[in-house]
């Protein structure tokens, strides 16, 4: 068989993650300490762990609903109301899905027609682009600036723009800077877009990981409910990273057809994993609090060590990353990954694996405990000393 | 000032500097609290939890239920205050329902325990009777569990 010939054409222009040798060399090294992780250290609260062992012992092991149990759409939208201001019918504007990550792409692709092109600011995480490709769109990169907090400008929306603009994509507290939109930032946004034909795919799936203010939704504000795709996920709040369940709230119009796609390629989101989310957005508020509090120690306390070891970083208001800058070291993002995985064995992401302008950059997450990242901490400050 | 003791509560080797950056406070304005804290008697002191049972020199503790004759003007506070002097009682409660004070005591063997309680306890005048409870485990202690030392087991780099 000539596969180079015969697979898709598209697909294949999709490129692997650039890092991957890296994320190889991390692997197999068996006492590298890694700051590289993307999801909480927490395991799920033991309620909702629960939640999921009796259904399995009742029997609940059938399909649900092609959009999610009633029970949880409905504990969705009351969740909705109660933390971001926003309704939602359970009935037909909330989507369970397989994680935040399928409601992305079932947004993208209910969305897009081939040639429309999609926003996505960088650095971000590493889905938005590819989702857009596949579906024939065209992903084009906002880059934010150190200097702006990485928030999205109304300028560089504006310069952005053209005709063929379908969608921008906001991911908001953001991965990998740490970054939020205060509702400030996001009125500039909504005031660009209210008289436009441009969607916006708003991914808060770090939305309840804020430090210091509460997470705004951009579809609070006057004028964007209708044109806005929220999606979130049980992921990060929660600790449920393995579990795979996120959702998608949206006017019927758009629903309706992201859940036709859902519909064929998925048919429901995992039946026990449902179970357990009930529970988790019924009374899992004080988990979200009791976490919260936990990263914001952690926060506090790795960067003020990047800060007193000379590398600059940027106070993070959201999510569980750090984002210093490493240029002062001359080192580009990866060679200082490398570098500082070889000597201290201390594994960092390269901002580079958020898109070209994470050049210059390392993600460091803190989803770790305090001991961990004073370890990490130390051996990053030997690593710079070293170099001095 | 709630969240200093909870933090110190559950490690007490943070040092007041690093109290300071988890908080975002002043680090001499967390010393002087903690020291206050100290004078007050709100931290009445620092403790290790060891998990004797991984040594080879397990002590052996008993819960007592005491049923006791309160005094008159000092309801049970004089008893407990007479069954706490002894350097073998670990902990002593004044409980609701069925019985009146939980004493915690620590020896060296059963046998040890069991003689303290025959002894001591129960002869005086106050104890109308006891019950001794072995622990035979200890799963958890103060929030922390035992021989279950959580592990990392998520991929090293996910993005």
């Amino acid at each position: 068989m000539n596969y180079e010939q015969l697979l898709s054409e598209r697909v294949k222009t999709i490129q692997p993650s650039g890092i991957r040798k890296f994320f190889d060399i991390v692997s197999e090294m068996k006492d590298a300490i890694s700051l590289g992780v993307g999801e909480p250290d927490f395991v799920t609260p033991w309620h909702i762990r629960e939640e999921a062992i009796y259904s399995l012992e009742r029997g609940r092991t059938y399909y649900t609903s092609n959009a999610g149990l009633m029970e949880l759409r409905k504990e969705l939208s009351r969740y909705m109301e109660r933390r971001v201001n926003l309704s939602y019918d359970p009935a037909k504007e909330i989507l369970v899905t397989v994680g935040g990550s399928e409601a992305i792409d079932l947004c993208i692709r209910a969305l897009v027609n081939p040639g429309d092109e999609v926003l996505v600011p960088e650095p971000s995480f590493v889905c938005y682009k590819p989702c857009a490709v596949l579906a024939g769109a065209v992903a084009v990169p906002l880059v934010t600036k150190n200097e702006d907090k990485f928030k999205l400008t109304k300028q560089a929306l504006l310069d952005a723009i053209t005709p063929k603009t379908k969608l921008l994509v906001l991911p908001y507290p953001n991965n990998p800077t740490g970054g939020i939109m205060t509702k400030e930032d996001l009125e500039e946004i909504a005031s660009v877009l209210r008289d436009k034909n441009i969607f916006v795919l708003s991914d808060e799936i770090y939305g309840e990981l804020t430090y210091g203010r509460e997470h705004v939704s951009i579809a609070s504000l006057p004028g964007m409910w209708e044109r806005t795709i929220v999606v979130n996920g049980f992921s990060k709040s929660y600790a449920m990273t393995g579990w795979r369940l996120g959702w998608a709230a949206a006017p019927k119009e758009i629903m309706e057809q992201m859940m036709k796609i859902h519909q064929y390629a998925i048919m429901c989101a995992p039946t026990a994993s449902q179970y357990a989310a009930v529970e988790a957005v019924k009374n899992g508020d004080d988990d979200i609090a009791r976490m919260r509090e936990e990263y914001n120690y952690r926060r506090r306390v790795i960067v003020d060590g990047f800060n007193k070891m000379g590398l600059s970083c940027f106070e993070p208001e959201g999510a569980f990353y750090v984002f210093p800058s490493v240029e002062s070291t001359g080192l580009s993002s990866g060679d200082f990954a490398e570098n500082l995985l070889m000597q201290e064995k201390i594994a960092v992401v390269p901002g580079t694996a958020f898109g070209d302008s994470g050049e210059g950059f390392i993600r460091c997450s803190y989803a770790y405990s305090i001991a961990n990242i004073n370890e990490a901490l130390e051996r990053i400050g030997r690593f710079l000393d070293g170099r001095r | 000032m709630k969240k200093i003791l909870e933090l110190l509560e559950r490690d007490a080797t943070l040092t007041a500097e690093q109290i300071a950056v988890m908080l975002g406070r002043d680090a001499a304005n967390v010393a002087a609290q903690i020291k206050e804290f100290e004078e007050k008697n709100i931290i009445v002191g620092y403790k290790t939890i060891v998990n004797w049972e991984s040594t080879d020199d397990e002590p052996v503790s008993a819960m007592i239920e005491l049923k006791v004759t309160p005094q008159r003007g000092e309801g049970f506070d004089e008893v407990a205050k007479r069954i706490y002097q002894y350097e073998e009682v670990s902990s002593v409660y004044l409980m609701s329902g069925g019985f009146d004070l939980t004493v915690i005591i620590e020896g060296k063997t059963m046998k040890e325990v069991a003689l303290f309680v025959a002894e001591k306890l129960a002869p005086m005048e106050q104890v109308l009777s006891t019950a001794t409870h072995f622990v035979l485990k200890k799963y958890k202690i103060d929030g922390v569990i035992l021989n279950d030392k959580p592990e990392d087991t998520r991929e090293v780099i996910s993005l």
